[in-house]
């Protein structure tokens, strides 16, 4: 092999890749949020016996979850961009995450719920429970610790699915790389730093998302 | 009081009570028998208002379970229902699981819910296992923890579905030790039940249900031993 390594490049613009990466950490974090919110809705929708609500979320959920992630951000970006409805890179990007992230985790939450035994609504009703008291305190809990380790899935997922910022301009983790590997030829080095930071950022929110469930969930499920 | 009059009630075109009344006073052991199907389940879902009914009346000390004005949450609390598949909460400890609704329901202290609900578990013999959760519990006991939760609400009445039915047979017992004692201390209890023995010798009454209507009801030990009405001669002789 005589390829050689120069990395003092690659740390003297630490700094620029620190920011790309934390620009990657907002995009999914705020993707996640507003995933979750709208999977929430969908969900509901779709267990709804309103034929358009059911509709409406059974489209979006099918389009979510059976095309690459690769031409949602094309169409966010370029396509909406053909109707004089001009994105930046960030929020083409985001919205094609909360595009994807509202579809897949409204399954998520639908699984979640269904799998719930209707007898433990009916067992909490006959101990005098309110409807919300029994969703508060017996449903929604149990629901939440089935859902969470697919939801932090979901979570690194959009992280690493954010890395197609880098097709549209987009100055995240990748982007940044990618800029900075052209300006310096330095592509394998560039690169290698940007994998262990991807892979330290998805560890970090894997091993916070356990200590929080350890927290949360202190029963046995 | 319970009172159960001409209740008719359908899933549907089904139709599984069909006219049915029956008065259970306080202090009074009831258990309902017959074959799957019968209604007898139904039954109970309707006196506490689970399910809806679609005619008829039923009276629980005088208020009707199905008006509209009647506040079913606070009726419930009247009605300990114990249910065949035990239905324990799997994400809260034992004495959480007894403690939860005196708690929220009746807006008790926490320390006050707790008293109650450990008294209520030493009660059913799970004294011991309060900070176990219920998964890692066998049937048997967690039968018994839903018996003592649905106690710790002081209930008037308690309503039991078939709450053997789904246990191993070596645990079938101890929740019927459990019942019996509650009828030693006079509760007052509605059993649909298969347990031909218990009906006989713990319940005062035995109704037996077929095609969802009563068919036979009388004194326990004569319904069981000896049943006048030939339908109830034939499930007897099936069952035994």
């Amino acid at each position: 092999m005589d390829y050689e390594f120069h990395w003092n490049i690659v740390f003297q613009n630490m700094p620029e890749l620190l920011n790309g990466a934390f620009v990657t950490l907002h995009v999914s974090v705020l993707a996640m949020l507003l995933g979750v919110v709208i999977a929430i809705l969908l969900a509901i929708a779709k267990m709804n016996n309103t034929k358009f609500f059911c509709h409406v979320a059974t489209v979006w959920v099918e389009i979510a979850r059976n095309t690459p992630a690769l031409f949602q951000i094309y169409m966010a970006y370029f396509g909406l961009g053909a109707f004089g409805i001009h994105l930046s890179p960030y929020v083409a990007v985001l919205s094609a995450l909360v595009f994807i992230n509202a579809g897949y985790l409204t399954e998520t939450f639908r699984g979640g719920f269904q799998s719930i035994p209707t007898t433990q609504y009916s067992a909490s009703k006959s101990l005098g429970m309110t409807s919300f008291q029994a969703y508060r305190y017996i449903i929604l809990p149990q629901m939440l610790r089935r859902i969470y380790h697919p939801m932090t899935n979901q979570f690194v997922w959009s992280i690493l699915m954010s890395s197609l910022g880098i097709l549209v301009g987009m100055s995240e983790l990748s982007g940044t790389t990618q800029r900075l590997q052209s300006l310096s030829f330095r592509t394998l080095e560039f690169f290698i730093v940007a994998a262990v930071m991807y892979f330290v950022i998805t560890k970090l929110v894997l091993f916070s998302s356990s200590l929080l469930a350890r927290r949360l969930f202190k029963g046995e499920i | 009081m319970i009172s159960v009059q001409n209740v008719h009630k359908s899933f549907g075109d089904l139709e599984v009570l069909k006219g049915v009344s029956l008065d259970v006073e306080k202090g009074e052991v009831v258990s309902i028998i017959g074959g799957s199907g019968s209604g007898k389940s139904t039954l109970l879902y309707c006196i506490n208002a689970i399910e809806p009914i679609n005619s008829g009346k039923i009276l629980v000390d005088g208020v009707d379970v199905h008006a509209k004005e009647t506040n079913k949450d606070k009726l419930r609390q009247k009605l300990g229902m114990v249910f065949q598949q035990w239905n324990s909460f799997p994400h809260m400890t034992v004495l959480e699981n007894a403690a939860l609704a005196p708690r929220i329901v009746k807006k008790m202290s926490k320390e006050e819910a707790m008293e109650i609900a450990k008294k209520e578990l030493e009660h059913v013999g799970l004294g011991d296992k309060l900070d176990v959760y219920p998964t890692k519990m066998s049937g048997g006991q967690q039968q018994r923890l839903a018996i003592a939760r649905a106690l710790a609400m002081k209930p008037d009445y308690m309503l039991l579905d078939e709450v053997t039915s789904a246990l191993d047979p070596e645990l079938v017992g101890e929740v019927l030790d459990t019942l019996r004692l509650l009828a030693e201390e006079g509760m007052t209890m509605i059993c649909v039940t298969h347990e031909m023995g218990f009906a006989r010798d713990v319940s005062d009454r035995v109704a037996y249900f077929h095609q969802g209507v009563i068919a036979e009801i009388g004194e326990a030990r004569q319904v069981i031993t000896d049943p006048q009405n030939p339908l109830t001669q034939k499930f007897l002789s099936k069952v035994r």
